[in-house]
């Protein structure tokens, strides 16, 4: 709480010196003209009384729990510093349990600890406080001086927004560094308790782990072929139903269709995209999983009730419009002389696509098939409503397979230990996850970066 | 024959195929667009029923006797009175003067299971707010039905969860005219409940609100500042080619493994709560960001030079003319795109399942560091439950949801024309 008002009391003396700086400016009558606009002096004054104030006190964050800890060393009794590791150990837990309950100890040495610890403590937070007051009167002084005027206020200011822009477009490579590191680092203690080999090649796949070590079945196994083979199904089913379909919409719209038609139809397939995929993933569920079912049951196949062909096609469904809108893109890339050419020497419109447009945007329909591809493996939402949760190692659309991401939610939700195996798993099916789709996007991207240039 | 012929002997053929093959492209459109009008269709007619509710009216004794408070009326009645009243035995009595020829236990217990549980929170409620009604007359109060009682009134569709007791019951309450149907409007002030006819979505509603908020506050000043410096001052060369690459990347990793980063990072490193908006917030603004980021650089390109040359030989530094001139010409494309990324952010329901946002939380999120759920994690949660009511209420709330992206985009249509016509 303190720290909250240490912050709030900084940001109003910056804004204080703010406006101090800014009429002082405004007044300004010096020997010679002012480089800078006045609010460029102010914010140079607020910056100067804010920031090294903030500055101090992250660092203090950083380094004050460690100076605490030492002094509680310091104090321990002769008799039981000297002790082996464990007892010492045992007796500092002790301390900070009394501390973070605020409890009194009956061990009258632990009180007394407590007691150093809690005025240490006391002592470094009125430390931090003045500090900080007087970098920020520091700071207001150091502003309101005449040294404010012999520097370039502006190009201070510039120079620090500047920082302060690369910084936020280093968010992009913080944040995919901590994908990697984070889900790398648990997948690594995940394979430190069982191998990667088993992980990549096992086909079977239970990973309850028990209470008590004694427990029957209680090692659970970890083989993922089941997930990978039940993924691929899936997404297989999906890139059977979204490929042709999206490719004769992008066809059509993009060399049949009248400007008119397509100026509504192609917003109106976009909002396939635009549907959240929980919605998806309840029409799957309660829609076409039973319809399926009954209509399997009415020929005399058995359809299981959550069959890996409902999640296919509806996930099929939801990604058409990337496909078609990616490939018409590149159809409409294709150089119209092309197209006059191959209609010139007599051929008919579908033959000049079939024999001259696609083929030329082949390699652009094969990236968007790809990004799409790995759109369909990332999916999570509608294999978890309605694909199921038994691993089953087939490759028959009408049964329940259940795919990486439905595990890796399974895993994940509800409350167990963040230690066991069973939720580590989790994180080495977000590697497989994340390396997959990262590989499918980077191919899709240069080949359609080379064939542009082709083009181009 | 010369080759005239021999073409024209092939026409007819070819032209059939012509045909088919446009067939085949109206085809893949026209499916596209009756999935779409199927699915629409399908989710409307399963939420219906959420919307409506079944009320039995019944009439609850007041004087002071019957809730067995003391006979002197010029004590009053205070809280501790309040609490002592039996509601539910008051209204298991009125259910009981309304069928006096029910006298078997069992047939007592389908009686009184005509009721919503929450009927005696929602008498002793009517009680607290008007205490003047104790010890006047009977008081005739329209109660909700159970969801299965509900369920069956509204679509007449006998279950097995109904007996044939209840449905005579019904019929003579029917005859009385003290059954309806009524608005459902708990469906949208009440929180999540076990009890599908006492569930509504505010609480996933201002999850959703104070979710998105952080996500605004985040990714939308984030967003700008990486788009002006990538667009207007960074320097070709390797560090602003990978910032590139790891944007475009980001763009297309599947969102779960956001969720992932969120629960190793913000909860087990920083040891932030679970379940709040706060952390589901942080995990949706780095989901959102290279969608910010990517429009923001087109908005930021499309100003034209003319406008920064201008700007630059009135004596301007480069930081003025991007923050006087260029930003606020890109503004509405900026906007736009936030707007799209906040529609994204708010259908989306993967990340949010692995930081914990999927509680059974009945309370309403206060702020960003309470315990809430969000609107599709609240659909994934509904659809999920065995009661047949909450299926209509899984669809209510997808249509809600969907209204609100529908406004979403709509607005950054209406945002994008408008500003296209000033120029």
């Amino acid at each position: 709480m303190t720290t909250t008002y240490l912050f709030l009391m900084i940001a109003g003396l910056g804004l204080l010196a703010f406006f101090l700086s800014f009429q002082r400016t405004v007044r300004y009558s010096g020997p010679k003209r002012l480089r800078s606009l006045p609010h460029h002096y102010a914010s140079l004054t607020a910056v100067w009384t804010a920031v090294p104030a903030v500055l101090l006190m992250i660092v203090w964050a950083i380094i004050e729990p460690g100076y605490l800890q030492q002094k509680i060393e310091t104090n321990l009794p002769v008799e039981i510093a000297g002790q082996s590791a464990q007892v010492v150990e045992l007796y500092l837990n002790k301390v900070h349990l009394a501390i973070a309950n605020q409890v009194v100890d009956a061990d009258p040495v632990v009180q007394s600890l407590v007691i150093a610890y809690e005025k240490a403590a006391l002592n470094s937070r009125y430390l931090n406080t003045a500090m900080v007051l007087v970098l920020c009167l520091g700071g207001i002084v150091a502003g309101l001086s005449n040294l404010l005027f012999k520097v370039h206020a502006r190009a201070g200011i510039e120079r620090l927004l500047k920082v302060l822009l690369i910084l936020c477009s280093g968010v992009a490579i913080v944040t995919t560094i901590g994908i990697v590191l984070s889900v790398l680092f648990e997948a690594l203690r995940f394979f430190n308790a069982v191998s990667v080999f088993d992980f990549m090649f096992g086909t079977a796949w239970s990973p309850q782990t028990s209470i008590r070590s004694d427990q029957v079945g209680s090692s659970g196994s970890f083989g993922a072929v089941p997930l990978f083979l039940g993924t691929m199904l899936i997404s297989f089913i999906a890139m059977f139903i979204a490929v042709p379909v999206g490719l004769m919409t992008a066809i059509y719209l993009s060399e049949y269709a009248t400007p008119r038609f397509r100026i509504i139809a192609k917003p109106a397939l976009e909002v396939l995209a635009g549907i959240p995929t929980v919605v998806y993933g309840f029409f799957a569920a309660l829609t076409v999983a039973p319809f399926i079912r009954d209509v399997g049951e009415s020929i005399g196949l058995s359809v299981a009730s959550e069959s890996a062909l409902a999640a296919g096609i509806v996930m099929g469904v939801m990604i058409i419009p990337f496909v078609s809108s990616l490939s018409d893109d590149v159809i409409k890339a294709v150089p119209q002389a092309m197209r006059d050419g191959s209609l010139a020497l007599g051929a008919t419109q579908s033959e000049t696509i079939k024999k001259v447009i696609i083929p030329a945007a082949l390699p652009g329909i094969v990236g968007s098939v790809l990004l799409a591809a790995s759109r369909a493996i990332g999916e999570t939402m509608i294999v978890v409503m309605a694909a199921g949760l038994a691993a089953n190692l087939t490759i028959n659309p009408l049964e329940a397979v259940t795919t990486v991401t439905v595990q890796i939610v399974t895993l994940l939700t509800g409350d167990q230990e963040f230690d066991s195996p069973k939720t580590l798993a989790a994180f080495a099916l977000g590697l497989m996850l994340f390396v997959t789709t990262l590989l499918l996007n980077i191919i899709a991207l240069h080949v359609v970066r080379r064939y542009r240039e082709q083009y181009e | 024959m010369n080759n005239t012929e021999i073409v024209k002997a092939g026409l007819r053929k070819r032209y059939a195929r012509e045909k088919r093959f446009q067939f085949y492209g109206k085809a893949a459109v026209m499916s596209g667009f009756i999935f779409l009008i199927f699915l629409l269709f399908d989710i409307t007619s399963k939420a219906v029923p959420a919307f409506s509710i079944t009320e039995i009216l019944l009439d609850i004794p007041m004087d002071r006797v019957a809730l067995n408070l003391s006979n002197d009326e010029s004590l009053g009645v205070n809280d501790a009175d309040l609490t002592s009243i039996d509601y539910a035995g008051l209204i298991k009595k009125s259910l009981r003067a309304q069928f006096p020829e029910v006298t078997k236990r069992k047939d007592k217990k389908r009686l009184y299971q005509l009721i919503s549980s929450g009927a005696e929170f929602e008498l002793r409620r009517q009680l607290a707010d008007n205490p003047r009604l104790i010890g006047g007359e009977p008081l005739s109060v329209w109660f909700k039905a159970d969801d299965d009682i509900d369920t069956f009134y509204k679509l007449e569709r006998v279950t097995s969860r109904i007996k044939p007791e209840q449905i005579e019951f019904i019929e003579s309450l029917k005859i009385q005219s003290r059954i309806r149907t009524a608005l459902n409007w708990d469906f949208f002030t009440n929180s999540d409940s076990r009890e599908p006819e006492q569930a509504g979505i505010k609480g996933a509603l201002l999850g959703s609100f104070w979710t998105l908020l952080v996500t605004l506050m985040v990714s939308l000043p984030v967003g700008i500042a990486a788009a002006i410096y990538l667009e207007e001052f960074a320097p070709q060369n390797r560090l602003t080619d990978f910032i590139e690459i790891n944007i475009n990347n980001l763009a297309a990793v599947p969102s779960i493994v956001f969720g992932l980063l969120g629960l190793a990072v913000f909860i087990n490193f920083f040891g932030m709560p679970r379940s709040a908006p706060l952390v589901g917030g942080l995990v949706l603004s780095l989901m959102t960001l290279p969608t910010i980021i990517i429009s923001s650089r087109a908005a930021i390109k499309s100003v034209p030079p003319s406008l920064k040359e201008a700007a630059l030989g009135l004596g301007a530094s480069h930081m003025q003319m991007v923050f006087h001139h260029v930003l606020p010409q890109a503004m509405p494309g900026v906007l736009t795109g936030a707007i799209i990324g906040m529609a994204q952010a708010l259908g989306e329901t993967a990340p949010l399942l692995m930081i914990g946002m999927v509680a059974f939380i009945v309370d309403v999120p206060g702020g960003a560091l309470d315990s809430a759920t969000v609107l599709p994690v609240q659909i994934y949660l509904w659809s999920d439950s065995p009661e047949r009511a909450f299926t209509a209420l899984t669809a209510a709330t997808i249509l809600v949801l969907l209204a609100f992206l529908a406004v979403m985009n709509a607005l950054a249509i209406m945002l994008r024309t408008y500003f296209e016509r000033q120029r």
